[in-house]
């Protein structure tokens, strides 16, 4: 290759599509150099000679390269992909036991590769953390780098703008000074920061694209602060209500809560809110028949010492209470049941919410009266329990199934078994409200053929042998629902993160960087020769017919001397194909 | 209330029938465009080999443009613009395109677009009829986003046309692969038209599912560009080091436009669609949010999308990397795409989200 062949080449890489083009630039002057604030790829691939401090910088600089940025980012998708495949005790614990209770030989190596909790892992949590420090190493000098440009002046015009993508020359009678007084003008006009340098006009345009590119890295890293924020500091609790029922934000009243590290219980926003009714409807026909269409909850709420509001919850329209969200999360059916001793005095009555077991919502429960029942041979003290088996749409009588076929109360049976004895909730352990214990407690039989069971509609009663007492199914069948109430500190700052994120692409993927210059010189025979060229940081259609927009309309206040003489040297520019050499 | 808002049997009917239409018709276009591959194929041009391996390549590396095509060069009255290539780009001109310059394969390429304009029209129909039958967006299923997906392609595909740009070539693998995205929709995809979940009740339906189909649809066009990019890099690679390429080499990929000119409409396509897939994404976790009660949960949906957009930055970045640039680039590319399809194929059938309710 020839000396003037490498300087072409070397030129048009400025107009490569990559930042590192403007390395071989260098050649083009000042030119071709900044126009963008990429890190420099360091080909080298050879360690430091220099001691300890040497290898701290060049790990650094390893670090905060492009080429290790896109590394890491590749890394980064490869590891999010196991927590999608193998199922995670973040998202959803059952699943994960599930798995692992069917995986014998994996589950120990899934758990020391920490493959059940993926995204909170050590392997995962370096990758980012990585890039991240990566990111910040990188926007660091970048931002530098750019307030640098954005105080100085477009770089002066290189000596052959010939050699430029994009250039246009002509010969006028009008005089250097006016032409260039004339393209200042024109340029700044343009929106581009101009000056005159020596005999030529240097001016710059698109400057946002990098300011949009370095906006969007600076988002990511707020938005890691938003959400590590809100990991902090979030508190999620569970609560099921009854229709009718109440609520109060407090940490006693929840049937399960969850924080991050940082949450303090004061931190809970002070409301209460009663649950006054529970709506759902699902398709009656066609092939979704029962697909639900409707849930919703209609509440009445407020926070201490204010005025009750009416609000209604559903599945997409959480309740939001001073950053507190309530969100509609599940619903199932609470049968009002009476419970009556062998004398009829009423020991129990209330509404008792029951699990649903499938999507037709036939759902299973306990009834456990603890207290004020005595046993009727002895007069002591002891404890009823029932187990409650639920269908809101009964099949039928004889069609050997006890499932529900509709989730709505079209023809609502429940099936009750009565237990005396201890119920064992005494001693101190926690026990699930809707399974009973039976170990400590005798069956009764109900039946002459020793049936254990009773199918009830409602308003119907079964009563216990050896007058034990009845049981009556109520005609009122309540709803109930259950809410989780979260609190996430952090949201608002990812947000304002994402949307500067969005606008600092569109700003960097859409505004083009680009240099103009515009050199008037008189030439030998007195006429001036106006020379424009135009420089981009990627390869683009849209300078060279800027550049000609631009010519034109210079042109216009100097026109082309009379006497054209042959059109400039179009061989001046031509290069051999590049990739004919290759 | 919604039960209210019974489906329309008729309308939901017609819908089926308007689908099944438009692919009748996008197999008539399919025949057009094999038909005018083949007349075109006549045509012994020649010029990616000429401006390759010819010594006057040297030449051809400067492009003249005339500004306002001031026509004789007797008076010059306007300044002309003179560009440039960069360097390591193989100064080729586009192909001729299918037609191959033919007459026939001409009349045979514009046969094939009228007739993808009526298959889009009837296929959008259908779409329409069909959210017109549930009165609501018709993003509910994968049949339902299927059908909207290949008709936002071809529709971004006929847009594309219309602004002049040179997109012809891409006539046939996008009906052929639009055929058999209706296909699988139809026969394993097929949801009776139905409402909704209350889960899907929001707002966000129509801004999140609308922009995704919009995202993957244009993600599509560009992926298709980025695989020829890399048959036709080979190809050009080989005639420049002076190789010998295969006659089916030959006379398909000398018809399409440049190595440059593909890549570079792969990534304005890539880069231009980014901010969008950002943004879908965004627009999910906000729905999440108000839906989960949490914006970001790790379900297998979110983690696909995650991955997706990751192998997009890592392409944008690959492009301002040395070393990375070209076809790995095109390979980073190409992967995106494959998660953007995995999510879509992958996540709702084989994985277990908290999407599925979306329905098969
Ligand atoms: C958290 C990980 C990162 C993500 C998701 C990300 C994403 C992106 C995206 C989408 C672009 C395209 C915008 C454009 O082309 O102008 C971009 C460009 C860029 N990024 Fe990153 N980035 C990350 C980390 C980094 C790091 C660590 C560096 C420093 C080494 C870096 C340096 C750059 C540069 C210089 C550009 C401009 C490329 C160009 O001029 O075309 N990024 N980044």
């Amino acid at each position: 290759m020839s000396k003037a062949d490498s300087m072409n080449k070397a030129a048009s890489e400025a107009a490569s599509e990559s930042p590192t083009g403007a390395e071989g630039a260098h050649e083009l002057g000042e030119a071709g150099a900044q126009l963008s604030t990429a890190p420099r790829e360091e080909n080298a691939i050879g360690g430091p000679t220099l001691g300890v401090v040497g290898w701290i910088r060049w790990f650094w600089r390893q670090l905060t390269s492009m080429r290790v940025a896109l590394i890491l980012l590749f890394l980064l998708s490869l590891g999010a992909i196991p927590g999608s495949l193998i199922p995670q005790n973040s998202v959803d614990e059952l699943k994960a036991q599930a798995f692992k209770d069917a995986h014998e030989t994996l589950t120990p190596i899934y758990e020391k590769l920490q493959l059940f909790d993926v995204y909170g892992s050590v392997w995962f949590s370096a990758i980012y953390i990585l890039l991240f420090v990566s990111l910040i190493g990188c926007i660091v000098p970048r931002s530098w780098q750019f307030v640098g440009q954005l105080r100085g002046r477009p770089p002066g015009a290189p000596g052959r703008l010939t050699r430029l993508p994009a250039y246009t020359t002509w010969r006028s009678e009008t005089e250097p000074e006016q032409i260039r007084e004339a393209a200042l003008a024109l340029l700044k006009k343009r929106g581009f920061r101009a000056h005159v340098a020596g005999d030529a006009v240097a001016a710059e345009k698109g400057y946002l694209r990098e300011a949009g590119n370095l906006l969007f890295h600076i988002a990511l890293i707020v938005m890691l602060v938003a959400f590590a924020t809100g990991q902090l500091f979030k508190s999620e609790g569970g609560k099921l209500i009854v229709e009718g029922d109440a609520f109060s934000n407090t940490l006693t009243q929840y049937d399960d809560f969850k924080s991050g590290s940082l949450f303090s219980t004061d931190e809970l926003v002070p409301f209460s809110f009663d649950l006054d009714k529970f709506t759902g409807t699902y398709e009656r026909s066609g092939p979704q028949r029962g697909t639900p269409r409707t849930f919703e909850a209609a509440v009445t709420y407020g926070r201490p010492g204010e005025a009750q509001k009416k609000a209604v919850i559903r599945v997409n329209e959480p309740l939001n209470v001073d950053g507190s969200k309530v969100y509609l999360i599940a619903h199932g059916y609470a049968p009002v049941v009476t419970v009556k001793d062998g004398k009829g005095k009423v020991v129990f009555k209330g509404a008792v919410p029951l699990l649903p077991i499938d999507n037709n919502i036939t759902s299973t429960g306990a009834i456990k009266v603890m207290d004020g029942y005595r046993d009727p041979k002895t007069g002591k003290k002891t404890q009823l329990g029932f187990k409650a088996f639920f269908v809101p749409t009964f099949a039928g009588a004889g069609q050997g199934n006890m499932f529900s076929q509709f989730p709505a109360l079209d023809f609502p049976v429940m099936a009750v078994t009565g237990y005396t004895g201890d119920l064992r909730v005494d001693g101190g352990l926690p026990q699930n409200v809707y399974q009973l214990d039976t170990s400590k407690m005798k069956q009764f039989t109900v039946g002459e053929n020793g049936q254990v069971a009773q199918r009830l509609i409602p308003g119907e009663t079964m009563t216990l042998p050896g007058g034990a007492g009845s049981i009556t199914f109520e005609k009122e069948i309540k709803e109930w629902a259950s809410f989780q109430v979260s609190q996430q500190p952090g949201n608002g700052l990812a947000l304002a993160g994402a949307i500067a994120a969005i606008a600092g692409l569109a700003g960097s993927l859409f505004i083009q960087r680009r240099r103009i210059w515009v050199r008037a010189v008189r030439g030998a025979d007195g006429v001036t020769v106006v020379e424009m060229a135009g420089l981009g940081r990627s390869e683009s259609t849209r300078l060279p017919e800027e550049l000609g927009e631009l010519a034109l309309t210079l042109h216009a206040e100097a026109p082309t001397a009379p006497d054209t003489p042959e059109e400039p040297e179009a061989d001046e520019a031509a290069v051999p194909a590049e990739g004919h050499e290759k | 209330m919604i039960i209210a808002a019974a489906t329309n049997e008729s309308l939901a009917q017609m819908s089926n029938t308007l689908i099944y239409s438009s692919m009748a018709v996008y197999t008539l276009a399919f025949l057009a465009h094999i038909a005018e591959w083949v007349f075109g194929s006549r045509s012994k041009v020649g010029r990616t080999a000429a401006a390759l391996t010819a010594p006057a390549a040297a030449a051809a590396s400067v492009t003249v443009q005339v500004k306002g095509q001031a026509g004789s060069t007797a008076v010059l009255d306007r300044p002309k613009v003179v560009t440039r290539a960069a360097a390591g780009r193989r100064e080729v001109p586009d192909g001729p395109g299918a037609a191959g310059g033919t007459v026939k394969g001409d009349l045979y390429g514009r046969i094939a677009v009228s007739l993808t304009v009526l298959a889009f029209l009837v296929e959008a129909a259908g779409v329409v009829t069909r959210a017109l039958s549930v009165q609501r967006a018709p993003w509910g299923n994968m049949y339902e986003f299927s059908t909207t997906f290949s008709t936002v392609a071809v529709g971004a595909y006929l847009g594309f046309l219309l602004a002049k740009k040179n997109v012809r070539w891409i006539g046939l693998p996008l009906v052929t692969t639009v055929l058999l995205d209706l296909g699988v929709a139809t026969t394993w995809l097929y949801t009776e038209s139905d409402q909704l979940v209350p889960a899907l009740h929001s707002y966000w339906l129509w801004i999140h599912v609308s922009t995704a189909i919009f995202c993957g649809a244009v993600f599509y066009l560009g992926a298709v560009a980025t695989l020829l990019y890399l048959f036709r890099d080979s190809y050009e690679d080989k005639l420049a080091t002076g190789g010998e390429p295969g006659a089916f080499a030959r006379s398909v990929l000398e018809r399409l436009p440049a190595a440059a000119s593909l890549d570079k409409f792969a990534y304005r396509i890539n880069a231009a669609i980014f901010p969008l897939w950002t943004f879908t994404i965004i627009a999910g976790a906000i729905w999440a949010g108000d839906a989960w009660g949490r914006y970001w949960g790790w379900d297998a949906k979110e983690v696909w999308s995650f991955i997706t957009w990751v192998a997009y930055a890592a392409y944008l970045h690959a492009r301002a990397t040395a070393g990375w640039k070209g076809r790995k680039a095109a390979y980073i590319a190409l992967i995106a795409f494959g998660c953007f399809l995995f999510n879509y194929y992958g996540v709702n059938i084989f994985v277990n989200s908290k999407h599925s309710y979306a329905g098969v």
